[in-house]
């Protein structure tokens, strides 16, 4: 077959010494920026770009670097959800919810050990979509306009409320305060700044890396002062470093099904790898007998975010390689690298340059096996950081953190924004109301604005444009059967404890 | 930890010492990657390449408020500074002309010069029953509600005025009914044109080159004052030929603080213009798709005026400005 020996090719050109050695330093790096939670991804791949050009490397090598730094971000975000419970990196956010209960548990390495292979099958999944069906998904691209994006994030904010499952209601409030903080900045319909008070540090809107290091981190911190260091969540207990295969072999299913819904989302270039990892863990939340275990370190939990974030990452490739449309932030930034390199994304790019193309799909699958090596033997490293003290490791992370969006921004401003997040997000745990929805909140919020408000231009208003294709019907009825089939299945599937809420 | 506070920490640190090692330094006011962090790094390497500078340029990027965080800080503090070029573009002036900086006007700083431009294009999808630039503006004129525009920039920016700059030479004036949505970046918006969602979009040349070699797509019009050369643009009609009088380039330049003597201005003046005479910023043209447009000191500054009062009574009718 015709790809097989594009493959084979790629590998000639992934394989060099030089371009391997490459592979593994851009997966150590992208495992460490994924994990510190100042870091993301993009910002990641943003920072190491100047580098690239003063070591003067060609296009194919500055691909291989970055793309190794973007998988191993993706694979570096669950560690800090793991461990800390402070998300490394937003499509990480989901982790969170099961990773962190595990690692509560004295199960923090079988959480590590899991997510790792769940990551692998994730990429892995999505790196031979890439390679077998670029050409024709980029056509997907052209089926999602306005109203089916719009439709799409519905479909996200419908599910939202199952996520909590002790109080919906303080669910949909953090939603809600999310939604509001999305609205801040340059309003794209109307070119007009909202809510900057005339500032222009908020002018391009509150970065979501800012608002999880204040809501997660910070907050921490504050209540851990109070508290004298005793009902803080750090504080995990240890336990051995194992492989748990059973378990493995048990949320394979889930790996498979989440890393189908992740590529997908990736797919879309209005969607990204925050909903794929959402979407994922709504999926197998959904379709799970005990329901009531999510959240509270069911191993699939941590399963499924961690293929479709990963899948995500490999599908946003697509829309970027395919049309130049980057589907998230960080094939964004590579986006702008590739230009920079002189080379145009877009449907032609997988017929002039197979080299390029073909060298890049087979230094992913490096990349992933790489990664899957190094992830497995360096859990007993993560997980001895839990022996650090949380009087010593907490305020470590913060200032990591401060010192890594301050580096970004080079503005002070960031940093006082992000105190106030911490403030926001002590309140809020003292009246329990859940962070997880504000930052989603903020992720979707603005995108469905924007889709929302587009296609109310485009029909000059109609709002009936809004099912006008099977697409987007096909979507609202998946949104609608989520946000009321749960109200109708609760009373049969009611919790004692619910009931004393 | 330790080891990753360590490895952050030189990974920081290297990030610091290149922005502090030379004398010189160009700001790139957005995140490395974008058009303004080309413009430094291009032009910083070949100034000092071929000796229009004597030391290497630094690079800074200085993101924030579109270029806005970078203007307030060079008139404010900057304001002296004779080792300090600025990256600017068609988005600078359109901002400045919408007072998007937080009310600072573009005699806050001396502008260089432009020796580069990325010239606008409309283009549609090549089913599309629009033939011709005419055939698409005078659909417009018959019923603005039977055409949407798409565009990378937010509505008012400069993806947005070129359709309004053209359809104003064609005696359509009623703005506020012209449909246009901004997405994220021209090849969102081409793949929101090709899907049908949208009848037109307006962008950048280089943001279209690989959907017209793909034959995807039709350009319509380019706002350039002649015919880009090469194999893939010299049938491209310019919008001059179709009478439509709309020259709507994005181009590339530099500003400088104000109050710095007009030795240091004639001095990275002349520097500028070296560079848009040398081969290597040909090849980097090129490279990125921008066609000749060198405008260097006064010459540029006319023009610059121009632009912006164009822009400012677009934006005003527009409700974009009061």
């Amino acid at each position: 077959m015709e790809v097989f020996s594009l493959l084979a090719d790629g590998f000639a050109v992934a394989l060099t010494p030089q371009n391997m050695m490459l592979a593994v330093i851009g997966c150590v790096i992208g495992t460490m920026v994924g994990a510190l939670p100042g870091l993301g991804p993009s910002n990641g791949v943003a920072i190491l770009i100047p580098i690239s050009f003063s070591f003067g490397l060609d296009a194919t090598q500055s691909l291989v670097l970055m793309t190794s730094v973007y998988y191993g971000a993706m694979y570096g975000g669950r560690i800090s959800s793991i461990l800390l419970n402070i998300p490394g990196d937003e499509p990480a956010l989901m982790t969170t919810l099961d990773g962190y209960p595990m690692a509560k548990q004295g199960r923090a390495a079988e959480a590590l050990v899991l997510s790792g292979v769940a990551s692998f099958v994730g990429a892995t999944f999505a790196t031979i979509g890439l390679m077998f069906l670029a050409p024709w998904l980029a056509q997907v691209a052209f089926l999602f306009g306005p109203a089916e994006y719009f439709a799409l994030f519905l479909l996200a904010f419908c599910t939202l409320g199952g996520m909590a499952s002790n109080n919906q209601r303080k669910a949909a409030i953090a939603a809600c305060i999310g939604l509001g903080i999305s609205m801040i900045g340059l309003d794209n319909s109307s070119g007009m700044p909202r809510l900057t008070g005339g500032s222009l540090h908020l002018m391009d809107g509150v970065d979501f890396l800012v608002a999880i290091v204040g809501l997660f981190a910070v907050a921490e911190v504050f209540i851990f002062i109070e508290s004298h260091g005793k009902e803080s969540a750090i504080g995990v207990k240890l336990g051995k470093v194992t492989i748990p295969f059973m378990m493995i072999v048990k949320s394979f299913g889930a790996m498979v099904r989440a890393s189908v819904v992740g590529f997908i989302a990736g797919v879309l270039p209005g969607a990204g790898a925050s909903l794929g990892s959402f979407l994922a863990y709504m999926t197998e939340k959904a379709i799970s007998k005990d329901k009531d275990t999510f959240g509270t370190g069911n191993p699939r939990g941590v399963a499924a975010p961690e293929a479709g974030n990963n899948a995500a990452a490999g599908g946003a490739l697509v829309p970027m390689l395919t049309l130049g449309v980057p589907g998230s932030g960080t094939t964004a930034v590579l986006l702008a690298l590739l230009m920079t390199l002189n080379i145009t994304p877009g449907p032609m790019l997988f017929k002039e340059r197979p080299d390029l193309v073909w060298g890049l799909i087979a230094t992913l699958f490096i990349a992933n096996f790489v990664l899957l090596i190094l992830n497995v033997p360096l859990v007993k490293i993560f997980v001895k950081l839990l022996s650090v003290p949380p009087w010593v490791l907490l305020p470590g992370v913060t200032m990591v953190s401060f010192v890594g969006i301050y580096s970004l921004s080079g503005s002070y401003f960031d940093l006082l924004l992000m105190i106030g997040f911490g403030v926001l997000g002590y309140f809020l745990r003292k009246i329990d109301v859940p962070t997880v929805p504000i930052i989603l909140g903020i992720l979707l919020g603005n995108h469905m604005e924007d889709k929302l408000r587009q296609a109310m231009v485009i029909s000059g208003g109609d709002w009936t444009y809004l099912f006008s294709s099977p697409i987007a019907i096909g979507l609202w009825i998946a949104a609608i059967v989520g946000f009321v089939a749960p109200m109708f299945l609760s009373k049969f599937l009611k919790k004692p404890s619910a009931v004393s809420d | 930890m330790k080891l990753l506070n360590q490895a952050c920490a030189c990974v920081l640190l290297s990030a610091g010492l290149l922005s502090q090692a030379t004398a010189a330094e160009c700001i790139a006011p957005a995140n490395p990657g974008g058009g303004w962090d080309f413009t430094c790094r291009s032009i910083s390497k070949i100034m000092h390449d071929i000796g229009a500078v004597d030391k290497p340029i630094q690079v800074t990027n200085m993101a924030g408020g579109g270029g806005g965080l970078a203007y307030t800080h060079v008139v404010n503090e900057r304001g002296t500074d004779e080792e300090l070029i600025v990256a600017a573009s068609s988005a600078t002036a359109t901002r400045l002309a919408q007072n998007a900086y937080a009310g600072m006007t573009a005699d806050q700083v001396k502008f260089l010069g432009a020796i580069g431009a990325d010239p606008g294009v409309l283009v549609v999808g090549k089913d599309s029953p629009f033939k011709s630039l005419t055939d698409l503006l005078d659909a417009v004129k018959a019923d603005p509600t039977s055409v949407t525009f798409a565009g990378g920039s937010a509505a008012g920016g400069f993806d947005h005025l070129k359709v309004l700059m053209a359809l104003g030479r064609v005696g359509f004036t009623d703005i506020s009914k012209v449909k246009y949505i901004g997405v994220d970046g021209g090849a969102d918006a081409i793949t929101q044109t090709i899907g049908g969602f949208t009848q037109a979009m307006t962008g950048d040349i280089s943001e279209v080159v690989g959907f017209l070699k793909s034959g995807d797509v039709r350009v319509l019009a380019v706002f350039a004052d002649e015919r880009i050369a090469g194999d893939d643009f010299s049938d491209i009609p310019t919008a001059k030929e179709q009478g439509v009088d709309v020259v709507a380039v994005n181009w590339r330049g530099l500003y400088v603080p104000n109050d710095i003597s007009d030795e240091a201005y004639n001095k990275w003046s002349d520097a500028l213009a070296q560079v848009a005479a040398s081969d290597e910023w040909a090849e980097a043209m090129t490279a990125n798709g921008l066609a000749p447009f060198t405008k260097v000191g006064a010459d540029f500054a006319g023009y610059l005026d121009g632009v912006i009062a164009e822009i400012q009574t677009l934006s005003k009718e527009l409700g974009v400005i009061k």
